[in-house]
């Protein structure tokens, strides 16, 4: 018999109501009301993300949840990463985190990330939740050399993780769950 | 707080069990049929950034944040204590190698008694509990236990085949220590009949593993007059040693 370890615990839906939880003050509790956790404090050159979540219908998860952990400006995680969360918006499904641009993290072979965020997406329907990365369209050298896109064998599917430059600082991505450019997302 | 500067030297984790989870697929919950993704999920190695996470300092939080039949009306500035069936939950986090989880973060979110969200879009009859919120969280002890007060939650019905019938249940996300740990799920409680016939529930493949969503009767840490307590045991992925790995 192989060793035997403890089973993880299964994952189940975060549910319609998992701002009540994550987002009270979004969910319009009175608690922790003036809480705002999509906005990342820390130093660095400050940019913005905004984003949309969308059914393979293409109608917005305006009952998402999207978590955020990333490397600070200097490229260092662990104590010094940065963790934020947004809920989607109620009428728009839109979510927004503002944070500083991330510094680029090393990969266990040595070669070098390009510099991105992660993300985890959570809401209704979704049984376990999803975890995918949004890069930045700025250096095209440091994207070809990554080693988690270059793990894409449809390099046409590599597209949906880059963000649009929206603006100075500003980046914007559709994270699609199903369907035509369906999001890469990953089992790490 | 202060906190080991390891995260980025820590070994790697076990893989996550896929046929242990619910498939992102499951057509007898409707709401996963559009939201789930059709391509497979792509398997990538663990860098800096997937073997470590955030860390949420105890000092962080608020006295009652762990006590859901008070921490709500205390927020409003108001006397009283929550309706319903007086609960504490409590258990260990440990990862699936037996080793204790400490200092994580746990949010919970639930129903009242009656089987009610404070949240805008519940619209069941059941009524608001005015002393009632649902939001706690908690952090665990050095030995990775954790205990909250509540209310047991109540069923409630939804719009699935027709009118569905929720178990009671209690949701919880937790961190762990990485990224990768990241679990948000639901616990249930034994003896609930509800559980069997739960679409959500039945999107676990694996009896075993709906047992383990399932919080025990706890007779021997019940408070004598005061409430009864549930054990829930928590189970986040294993870090692995560091064999070979400079």
């Amino acid at each position: 018999m192989p060793v035997e370890y403890l089973k993880e615990t299964p994952s189940q839906t975060a549910g319609p109501y998992v701002h009540i939880g994550t987002l009270p003050g979004q969910a319009g509790l009175a608690i922790r009301a003036d809480e705002a956790l999509h906005i990342i404090a820390a130093e660095g050159e400050r940019i913005v993300i905004e984003g949309l979540v969308l059914d393979g219908s293409g109608t917005p998860v305006r009952d998402a949840m999207v978590e955020l952990w990333q490397a600070d400006a200097q490229g260092r995680v662990g104590v010094h990463g940065l963790w934020g969360r947004a809920g989607a918006d109620a009428t728009t499904g839109e979510f927004r985190f503002e944070t500083v641009r991330p510094g680029a993290l090393s990969w266990p072979d040595g070669r070098k990330q390009a510099q991105h965020v992660s993300l985890l997406i959570f809401a209704r329907g979704i049984n376990i939740h999803l975890h995918t990365r949004l890069y930045f369209p700025d250096d095209e050298a440091a994207l070809a050399a990554d080693p988690v896109l270059g793990r894409i064998e449809q390099a046409v599917r590599r597209k949906t993780l880059i963000a649009e430059k929206t603006g100075p600082g500003r980046y914007r991505l559709v994270l699609r769950l199903q369907g035509e450019d369906e999001t890469v997302f990953f089992d790490a | 707080m202060s906190l080991p500067n390891a995260p980025d030297a820590g070994g790697r984790f076990t893989q996550r069990d896929r046929a242990w989870h619910p498939p992102a697929y499951t057509p007898g919950y409707k709401t996963s049929v559009l939201r789930s993704p059709r391509c497979a999920l792509l398997s990538i190695d663990q860098g800096p950034g997937e073997r470590s996470g955030p860390v949420f300092a105890r000092s962080m939080l608020h006295p009652l944040d762990n006590d859901l039949t008070l921490n709500y009306a205390s927020a409003l500035g108001l006397e009283g204590s929550a309706i319903g069936e007086r609960i504490i939950v409590h258990g260990r986090v440990l990862d699936e190698m037996g080793r204790p989880v400490p200092n994580t973060l746990i949010e919970v979110w639930q129903a009242n008694a009656g089987g009610r969200y404070r949240h805008k879009k519940d619209t069941y009859l059941a009524p608001l509990d005015p002393a009632f919120g649902g939001c706690g969280r908690v952090v665990t002890d050095e030995a990775g236990r954790y205990f909250f007060r509540t209310i047991k939650p109540g069923p409630y019905p939804w719009p699935n085949h027709g009118s569905d019938w929720r178990p009671a249940h209690i949701h919880f996300s937790i961190f762990g220590e990485a990224f990768v740990q990241r679990l948000v799920s639901q616990l249930y409680f034994e003896g609930d009949p509800l559980i069997a016939l739960c679409p959500i529930v039945n999107t676990i493949a694996d009896p075993r593993a709906v047992n383990q969503l399932v919080a025990k009767l706890d007779m021997g840490e019940m408070l004598a007059f005061d409430c009864l307590a549930y054990r829930f045991d928590i189970v986040l992925r294993g870090r692995q040693q560091t064999f070979f790995e400079s």
